[in-house]
């Protein structure tokens, strides 16, 4: 387990991807996991730094833990902030015309579609947002999709 | 955030670089929909781009309604992983969207 407390601010998120991808590289992540993986960290993170302590800056943390057979990586974001449950937001209609297109709640649709799971619980006064990402490829097909 | 505009008459190549994310989108933002002026023929590159988040897309979002009246907007040389994106959230079906 490998964990990284860091203000919540959008110019630290960069440094939470590569945190995240350190990990992620050692374990021979497909590149097209990683990339999904780094969007998610832009919404999940992102969101945090836009909402949580606002208009103050407060610290999240984020935990990177790896599950053996099959390979899965569990990304934990932890934060004090407002409670708020990014799986109560409704998903957006994907099938709207340009002008009717809504971009609220897209990023966290993203995250659902593309990882294995995401999972929300408010406890001792924490958000604890947790996805997991399975990664179906061995060392050997590192770079491969 | 790197964009190299190549502007020919009526029509704007913008060359994407890295990553449109929610770092990076409000440059972005600035950037393109500063250049549409008179543009009526307009195409992004995203031969150089590694990933698009929802802020990347709400950039795209913008500069497409901009066009519409006035000409086209077309993307090319996208990846799988971004076109994973644009499928997953409905992009897909509103942009036209070329591999080559």
């Amino acid at each position: 387990m490998r964990e990284l407390t860091i203000d919540a601010t959008i110019e630290n998120i960069p440094v939470v991807t590569g945190f995240v991808d350190e990990s992620l590289e050692e374990l021979g992540c497909p590149l097209k996991a990683q990339m999904q993986i780094d969007i998610a960290i832009d919404e999940l993170f992102g969101n945090i730094a836009n909402y949580a302590y606002k208009p103050d800056v407060g610290p999240a943390t984020v935990r990177v833990e790896v599950e053996e057979d099959p390979l899965a990586v569990i990304i934990t974001f932890i934060d004090h902030g407002r409670p708020f449950d990014p799986l109560g937001v409704s998903d957006p209609d994907t099938t709207l015309k340009a002008d009717e297109r809504k971009i609220g709640g897209l990023g966290v649709f993203l995250v659902k579609k593309t990882m294995d799971e995401l999972s929300y619980e408010y406890i001792d006064g924490k958000n604890i947002l947790r996805i997991r990402k399975k990664l179906k490829s061995e060392k050997k097909h590192h770079g491969l999709f | 955030m790197q964009i190299d505009l190549n502007r020919d008459g009526e029509k704007l190549t913008a060359v994407m670089h890295g990553r449109i994310d929610t770092v990076s989108a409000p440059e972005a933002e600035e950037i393109l929909l500063n250049a549409l002026d008179g543009v009526t023929d307009l195409v992004l590159d995203f031969e150089d781009i590694q990933y698009i988040s929802s802020a990347g897309l709400r950039v795209l979002l913008l500069a497409y309604k901009k066009m519409v009246p006035v000409g086209t907007m077309k993307l090319i040389h996208v990846s799988d992983v971004v076109k994973d994106i644009l499928e997953i959230t409905g992009f897909l079906e509103l942009l036209n969207v070329q591999d080559e």
